[in-house]
């Protein structure tokens, strides 16, 4: 790789032009089908324009509201026009929520004010949607509506922080409760390393026994590696909950040997046993093959030599080998670690409610809590970490030579 | 001295048993599930009946109820054409990408690959997020164009390396002898690169898809009813009721990926010698 980026002094020579269009159309592809949905995915993350487009007169007599008190009798007024318009045009329910997530219990607020007053013709509308409901009465209320009229917003990635921004306009930490995000990130960054050390632990000697063997026992043994590299992750999971599971291969076996009682059956899938364990047969692959190109080029004679010095084995590995595979282990963990922080099937499928890393998260928010904005912001925040790392990679490995077996 | 030799004799057993152990780790998990395919009762685990060898505890049950199963059967149609239209399209742009980047001298090179190599490391749930809102937005949420396009942009870097690969190994000379001969730039590629750079190509397509066929977040997010692939059919399985019939399908994938995997290899040798 070094030296490769190699700007021509003067215009393009002809081979490089062709060079250029023989590339072009993949750019092209990858431009449109990838980065611009990851573009699209982070523009939600700060763009959110579903309040501001169904309540534009509220915001702009918010606009001359200072927070204190509460609003004028006009804000009130274009509310409740706006609130009936919306039902009608069935984006209540849509707005609604997302004023809800800066305060709880405004949704139903919202739309059971926007129902007692499809009748309502006359003001003065202050006391009758106070009367409604209390809430009308609270300046958070208003606050709640303000904030998420703002077309472009850093709430999300405050969110995806723990923190919040309060109504003068201060960040704070959460509520107590809510703190989940940077508890969850650091869990997942603790869980990828684990993992990685369990692979550098179980690949080292396997790809070095691999390295020194003959050509055909090397073969056969890559076979081995190879073959859950190939095969599905949908199958190795299913085969890991098959092994697992309480009533599953291993805990019969143990029962049947005695190890342990029928009642004291043990609980090594749906949790975060579960996750550790597949990933690392998971990710075990990606370690061990990296390592082994890198050891295959480490001559056997270095060893002998060291022996032959009068070192220990310990020492002669320690001195004089390990050294020199140490750019397999650094392309080994970095890659193990850069697929271990976004991993999402695994812990999906075996990780019970304990063993859930950041990419499941994004997944509830995506499908079950339907709050985009967050999802995209604490994909941003994943992204730019994978990204630091993919970066790192390059530097140290190339990711050209992210060859895989 | 003699000592250190029953010592470093100690040391290469415990070596070796210990690499056994990865070994068994890495393929027992895979190769248990085969036997227990073969079931006769819907537990999954030995029955009493499978461990005496019992004929009638071992069945062909779970693979007579995957071949009658409509569901499954269109999850295979489905996902033998979205990969083999993803493959395709990845091999192509894959495989004329390589070829430009072959030329060392091509500006930006570092960055441009690092682009292509991105969807490799991207988690593929940000991309199938991303993907989810951007075609839906496009109109093509629930179908089957969307998810080719976005397979195809998962497999590609497989294929840019896998043939990039090969072609570091192409002597350059041949081209230019080939030139030199008065053949055009179109038949030298199809007549002389072509013919040598081939398994590389394949293996690629293989490896894009492998991908494709074994893709399920991408295909949660943006697949509809009728997007169902085998990998999206075994999630739901493995969710909502797990039964064997899913390590009947689970078998047959294993039976793939070995076919695969020798066939690359095969490939390999073949473009070495």
């Amino acid at each position: 790789m070094a030296g490769s980026v190699r700007w021509s002094a003067g215009p393009l020579d002809r081979a490089q032009i062709r060079a250029l269009g023989l590339v072009a159309p993949l750019l092209l592809f990858i431009g449109v089908t990838f980065i611009a949905p990851l573009g699209t995915m982070l523009m939600r993350s700060v763009h959110d324009p579903v309040v501001a487009d169904a309540l534009p007169e509220t915001l702009a007599q918010l606009k001359s509201w200072d927070g204190e008190g509460l609003p004028p009798e006009a804000a009130y007024a274009a509310l409740a026009r706006e609130l009936r318009r919306a039902a009608a045009a069935r984006t209540l329910g849509q707005m609604a929520g997302r004023v809800n997530r800066v305060q709880v219990g405004l949704r139903s607020v919202v739309t059971r004010t926007a129902r007692e007053l499809r009748e309502v013709e006359q003001g003065p509308w202050r006391t009758q949607m106070a009367a409604v409901d209390s809430a009308w009465a609270d300046p958070a209320t208003w606050y709640a509506i303000q904030v998420t009229g703002e077309r472009f917003t850093a709430r999300h990635y405050l969110n995806a922080v723990d923190l919040q921004q309060l109504a003068d306009g201060s960040v704070a930490a959460q509520a107590e409760e809510r703190r989940i995000y940077v508890r969850l990130f650091l869990r997942t960054l603790a869980v990828s390393g684990l993992i990685t050390l369990l692979c550098l632990l179980l690949g080292y000697p396997v790809a070095h026994l691999i390295a020194n063997s003959s050509p055909r026992r090397a073969s056969l043994l890559l076979i081995l590696v190879l073959v859950p590299f190939w095969t599905s992750l949908l199958v190795r999971t299913t085969a890991w909950i098959v092994l697992l599971q309480s009533q599953g291969v291993l805990n019969d076996l143990m029962v049947s040997l005695g190890l342990i009682n029928d009642s004291g059956r043990l609980a090594m899938v749906y949790n975060m046993t579960g996750t550790i364990v597949a990933m690392t047969h998971v990710l075990l692959p990606f370690m061990v093959l990296p390592l082994y190109s890198v050891m295959r080029g480490i001559p056997a004679t270095h060893m002998n030599a060291a022996a032959s010095l009068g070192a220990t084995p310990l020492r002669a590995f320690w001195r004089v080998y390990w050294p020199q595979s140490l750019p397999g282990v650094g392309a080994g963990a970095l890659l193990v670690f850069i697929l271990a922080i976004g991993y999402y099937i695994t812990p999906a499928l075996v990780g019970g409610s304990s063993g859930q890393l950041i990419s499941n998260m994004i997944a509830y928010h995506m499908q079950t809590s339907l709050n985009w904005g967050l999802a995209a912001a604490l994909g941003g925040v994943l992204l730019a970490g994978v990204l630091i790392l993919y970066w790192l990679y390059d530097r140290l490995v190339g990711v050209e030579r992210m060859g895989l077996g | 001295m003699i000592m250190r030799i029953a010592q470093s004799g100690l040391g290469r057993i415990g070596y070796l048993a210990f690499c056994t152990i990865v070994f068994v780790f890495l393929v027992a998990p895979i190769i248990v599930i085969i036997p227990l395919s073969f079931n006769a009762e819907p537990y999954f685990t030995f029955t009493e009946g499978m461990l005496r060898l019992d004929p009638d505890a071992w069945s062909l049950r779970w693979y007579r109820e995957i071949i009658a199963n409509e569901v499954w059967m269109r999850s295979l149609i489905n996902s033998l054409f979205i990969g083999a239209s993803a493959t395709l399209l990845a091999t192509v742009l894959g495989t004329l990408a390589a070829l430009g980047l072959a030329n060392s001298t091509i500006p930006a090179r570092r960055l441009i690959m690092g682009i292509i190599i991105s969807p490799m490391v991207t988690p593929v749930i940000i991309a199938a997020a991303g993907m989810f809102f951007f075609y839906s937005a496009l109109g093509m949420g629930q179908t089957h164009l969307g998810l080719i396009l976005a397979h195809s942009v998962l497999g590609v870097p497989f294929v840019v390396v896998t043939v990039t690969a090969t072609l570091s190994a192409y002597d350059v000379n041949l081209t230019n002898a080939a030139a030199s001969l008065g053949a055009g730039p179109w038949t030298t590629f199809r007549r002389v690169q072509f013919p040598l750079i081939a398994p590389g190509i394949i293996s690629g397509a293989l490896f894009a898809f492998a991908v494709s066929f074994d893709e399920v977040v991408v295909v949660l997010f943006m697949g509809g009813v009728d997007q169902r692939t085998i990998p999206r059919q075994m999630w739901s399985g493995i969710r909502e009721q797990i039964s064997p019939a899913i390590l009947a399908v689970a078998t047959f994938l294993i039976v793939f990926a070995v076919l695969l995997l020798l066939t690359v290899g095969w490939l390999r040798r073949r473009s070495e010698s």
